[in-house]
């Protein structure tokens, strides 16, 4: 029994900030930053209280929806599905060289890199920064909105294939290669069969994400239900508001039911 | 499109013990600075089984990998019937990999392609890009997959999908794959190494059957001494890069595998190295495009 009795050895997890004093010393810091911010930011509360009256007078306003210019709300709700689908098209297919050479795997360094600054540069930009710089090339309307929606698919779709790419596992690879195959063939044997499942499941998120983008980017005029909806609102019509979002919500719920339905089935 | 009746060159006519494969000086340093391979000499026939061993890391994989400059050599000569693969440019790389058949320790099959799709991946070296996609091979190539299948035990099979298979089943369709590029030689590396013992004999007794029904030079990777022994008509052993006993199987006898395995106690159990780091590629990086040496 005595043999058992040993000084019960202390274990602490390591911290993720070093030691107890800078742990101390950190909190310190952010707490006071958090007391400064609160005090720096000029805060009207009688805008904000007037802001609270004004939703009530929109919410009142708001109601019922005015579904009379369903003609209007059709073409803009069409547009934004055709701009989401053809560029969830263009996207897809613009998506599979840029993959292809941003995968570390499969390319030669300058092309790698090259491949993966051109996505670096195309994600920083949100999809609504790039839609004001396409309506200034363009022009107002969906063609701009279908650009805007195809260059940003693109590159995400680019980006999340070529990390699975990345991934492949490199014996059959190898072994197809070792056939005689030519770099295409060996793309189309073993790296295609490896990703193409995932692949699919981004490609059909995607889809549903430039459905939500498109109601959005119209806002700075690049076509579609967003265009309607921004137009609708500085006209003070707020009914026609109303029934354009609850339109644009039931599309969303629509799209990504649609998104969840397929991926479950190609699981 | 596909050259439906490509065949492999012509057989060499003489006699049995031509030469097929010509190995000279051949170095390979890793850029680790592992000198891997370090001047190896080596020559076998048109026909026979030969077992290569030796302890991990001896330079057995990437002497096979060298052959078909999946790994590329620092120097020295490859010459298959002759012609130097190591000067070879990408097309002529292409060219001579199509008479080379290659098996897997990892099988190395394309998981979701079915077994048909696997064993035609053979013949991609005779089939153009249009038709890869559309999965078109020329008539002969599909019959002749079919036999190759019926060989090896999987008939009925074809159309399963290789994720769907035991490992046994796997490297049968791995062997399937090999030799329907009716290959002039056979690379097989560590063909047993993931199997259990009755199916890495099964596998083994495949492997030689097949060699000599067609004719076909094999070089066998093999950790497995007692394999070794009773599957090859010769046996090459590697150390540090170099051979260091080449002859027929009877003449390995205890004092040699001291000298090639460091006289740890290798009689123990010839299956028993589980520690051995599975025989992957020894550069890991890019896994296409290296071909010619050339950025492609």
């Amino acid at each position: 029994m005595s043999g058992a009795l040993t000084v019960p050895r202390r274990w602490r997890r390591s911290s993720l900030f070093g030691g107890p004093w800078q742990r101390r010393t950190l909190l310190v810091v952010f707490a006071a930053y958090c007391v400064w911010s609160v005090r720096d930011l000029p805060i009207d509360y009688t805008r904000v209280w007037r802001g609270f009256g004004r939703a009530a007078d929109m919410l009142a306003r708001m109601w019922p929806p005015d579904f009379g210019r369903w003609q209007i709300l059709g073409k803009g709700m069409l547009e934004s599905v055709q701009m989401a689908i053809a560029a969830s098209v263009a996207g897809a297919l613009l998506c599979v060289p840029l993959a292809l050479c941003a995968a570390r795997n499969l390319v030669p360094a300058p092309i790698y890199l090259t491949a993966r600054a051109l996505i670096v540069v195309g994600r920083t930009f949100h999809e609504v920064i790039v839609a004001i710089l396409f309506v200034k090339l363009f022009g107002f309307g969906a063609v701009a909105g279908m650009l805007t929606l195809a260059f940003s698919s693109a590159v995400f779709l680019a980006k999340m294939i070529a990390e699975d790419i990345e991934n492949v596992r490199p014996g059959p690879v190898e072994a197809i290669r070792a056939t005689g195959a030519r770099f295409g063939q060996v793309v189309v044997f073993a790296i295609v069969p490896q990703v193409v499942v995932r692949a699919l499941g981004v490609f059909i998120y995607r889809i549903d994400a430039n459905l939500r983008h498109s109601t959005v980017i119209g806002i700075v005029g690049a076509g579609g239900i967003g265009q309607t909806l921004a137009a609708s609102f500085t006209r003070y019509d707020y009914d026609f508001s109303a029934a354009i979002l609850l339109c644009i919500a039931a599309l969303v719920a629509l799209g990504e039911w649609f998104s969840d339905w397929v991926r479950r089935r190609l699981r | 499109m596909a050259r439906a009746n490509a065949k492999a060159p012509p057989e060499g006519g003489v006699g049995g013990e031509r030469e097929r494969l010509r190995v000279a000086g051949l170095t390979k340093v890793y850029p680790t600075g592992k000198r891997a391979l370090d001047g190896v000499d080596f020559v076998i026939a048109t026909s026979g089984v030969t077992a290569v061993i030796g302890s991990s890391g001896a330079g057995k994989s990437t002497f096979i990998r060298c052959i078909n400059r999946l790994v590329e050599p620092t120097s020295g000569r490859i010459l298959l019937d002759g012609v130097d693969l190591v000067g070879l440019d990408r097309a002529g790389l292409r060219a001579a990999r199509r008479r080379i058949g290659m098996i897997f320790q990892e099988f190395n099959l394309v998981e979701r392609l079915t077994v048909m799709e696997n064993v035609l991946a053979g013949r991609l070296g005779h089939v153009g890009l249009i038709d890869t996609l559309r999965r078109r091979f020329a008539p002969a190539d599909v019959d002749a997959a079919f036999e190759l299948l019926a060989r090896v035990g999987l008939d009925g099979f074809h159309d399963r999908r290789a994720d769907a298979l035991s490992g046994g089943q796997r490297q049968r369709v791995g062997i399937a794959r090999a030799l329907i590029q009716r290959p002039d030689l056979l690379l097989v590396d560590e063909p047993t190494a993931s199997l259990d013992p009755r199916t890495a004999r099964q596998i083994m007794r495949l492997v030689r059957e097949l060699a000599t029904e067609r004719a076909t030079p094999a070089i066998v990777n093999l950790h497995d001494v007692a394999l070794a022994r009773e599957f090859a008509d010769r046996i090459v052993a590697f150390s540090a890069g170099r051979i260091v006993f080449d002859d027929a199987p009877a003449a390995l006898d205890a004092a040699t595998l001291d000298r090639i395995y460091g006289g740890e106690d290798w009689s123990a159990s010839a299956a028993a190295d589980d520690d051995a780091p599975p025989a992957a590629p020894a550069v890991r990086g890019r896994v296409l495009g290296d071909d010619a040496g050339v950025a492609g």
